[in-house]
């Protein structure tokens, strides 16, 4: 079997879905942390039309874009699927992978607001999360039924490092009185082994996303 | 197809997303229904089967809905399997074909809508430059293959397909020449017009430059 290699950033969720994946699929793989101020050359090679983590390298061939490479890895490792078998189920959770982006978008402008944008910021992550919750979750306890898919992981993010951004803001958005479900969903999430060992302490990341904030507010 | 099989198409005419769809269903020689609909006053159907964005185009099969176009172009691939496939069958040859699709939708779609919202004036300084470099990379992409998908039509001709009708759109609006400045690219959109899957699917490009000015009329930016 040809060796796997996973270019990723400690921090950022994009990299821990990759490793969530490879983990569930039991692949062994090399993790070569990325320092994003200073790019090495191998990522330069492995994207060069993006030049970001995660990169998948399988044998040579590398991979980008962190939904493209969760299909290759389910499509690659078959066991244990991640993904449904029926064509309509499979486009409904892809559907929902692709509300992720979305998700992210309203994730990233609320990192990003400030007074009356912030506020706004978490009204519209509100609005965009209740409809997850209501449309994608419903009651299931994953977004994959019993056990997480390739949708749980997709939506990773609204755990930890949500959490951490709530707290450096001052904002809260994703809460038992708000957001039942998806609370409930996301401590679910980190309570299954393959995230709650493959997850950056919570701590460190608290300290790197205040100290990132801080440098955004001096620029 | 079975006889009491039902598709159904929500889309509307000068949509490039909506062309996907179509060219997709066109290449498997899918029947389908294609119903029109008014983005300002949305009808209770559209509402009904795409509950969440509340856009189009939504492909409805047999009475369920399948939303976002390449979700649905994926599905029509697996789907009808048996006839012209869009994804190659290896899984690096298939991840860099859904790789290259979502560069299409992020920065040929994203940047279209940009353009359609941007007064003629302030296309330099919103990244027209990026646009036409971005159409040069697609180009190497290409490189001296056919089609994207190689010998046959495949899933990223079919993301880009529907922009060889919104090309003469972006030239007037941007103020460039896709035929100077990517040649290839203009010669590709000119032989893939050949296959009646695409120029069946595709609208006559000044309809669609004409419905553009009148949008951005109505946006306040023409």
């Amino acid at each position: 079997m040809a060796e796997v290699k996973l270019y990723g950033f400690w921090p950022s969720p994009f990299s821990h879905r990759i490793i969530w994946a490879l983990k569930l699929k039991g692949v062994e793989y090399e993790y070569i942390e990325e320092d994003l101020s200073n790019k090495s050359e191998s990522l330069l090679k492995y994207n060069p039309v993006y030049k970001k983590t995660p990169v998948l390298v399988h044998g040579d061939k590398p991979i980008a874009e962190s939904l493209v490479i969760l299909e290759y890895i389910e499509e690659t490792w078959p066991e244990n699927p991640l993904l449904p078998k029926d064509p309509y189920e499979r486009a409904m959770a892809r559907f929902w992978i692709q509300y992720g982006v979305d998700t992210t978008a309203a994730l990233g402008a609320f990192y990003h607001g400030r007074g009356e944008e912030l506020e706004k910021a978490a009204k519209e992550l509100l609005e965009s999360l209740k409809i997850l919750e209501e449309q994608g979750l419903g009651d299931k306890k994953f977004f994959g039924g019993e056990s997480m898919n390739l949708v749980d992981i997709s939506y990773g993010a609204l755990g930890y490092l949500l959490a951490a951004v709530e707290e450096v803001k001052g904002v809260k958005v994703l809460e038992p009185s708000t957001l039942p479900r998806l609370h409930a969903w996301a401590k679910n999430l980190e309570e299954l082994p393959v995230v709650k060992e493959n997850m950056p302490a919570y701590d460190k990341l608290l300290a790197f996303v205040t100290g990132s904030m801080n440098r955004l507010a001096k620029n | 197809m079975a006889a009491d099989e039902q598709v159904t198409l929500l889309d509307t005419w000068a949509s490039s997303i909506g062309m996907r769809v179509r060219i997709a269903l066109a290449e498997k020689g899918v029947k389908y229904e294609f119903i029109e609909q008014d983005l300002w006053n949305k009808s209770g159907l559209l509402l009904q089967m795409n509950p969440v964005h509340k856009k189009i185009p939504v492909l409805v099969h047999n009475g369920k809905p399948v939303c976002e176009s390449l979700v649905i172009v994926q599905y029509i691939d697996e789907v009808w399997k048996d006839k012209a496939p869009l994804l190659p069958s290896d899984p690096y040859q298939r991840a860099q074909s859904r790789f290259w699709a979502d560069f299409v939708d992020k920065k040929i779609y994203e940047h279209g809508r940009k353009i359609m919202t941007t007064k003629v004036e302030d296309q330099e300084a919103a990244g027209k430059k990026d646009f036409i470099d971005t159409l040069k990379l697609m180009e190497g992409e290409l490189g001296d293959k056919p089609y994207f998908g190689g010998e046959t039509l495949g899933y990223v001709d079919v993301a880009l397909l529907p922009y060889c009708c919104w090309f003469y759109t972006y030239e007037n609006i941007l103020n460039f020449s896709l035929e100077a400045d990517c040649p290839k690219l203009n010669a590709y959109c000119k032989r893939c017009l050949q296959k009646e899957s695409v120029s069946k699917s595709l609208e006559d490009p000044k309809k669609i430059y004409d419905f553009a000015l009148k949008l951005r009329k109505k946006l306040g930016v023409e």
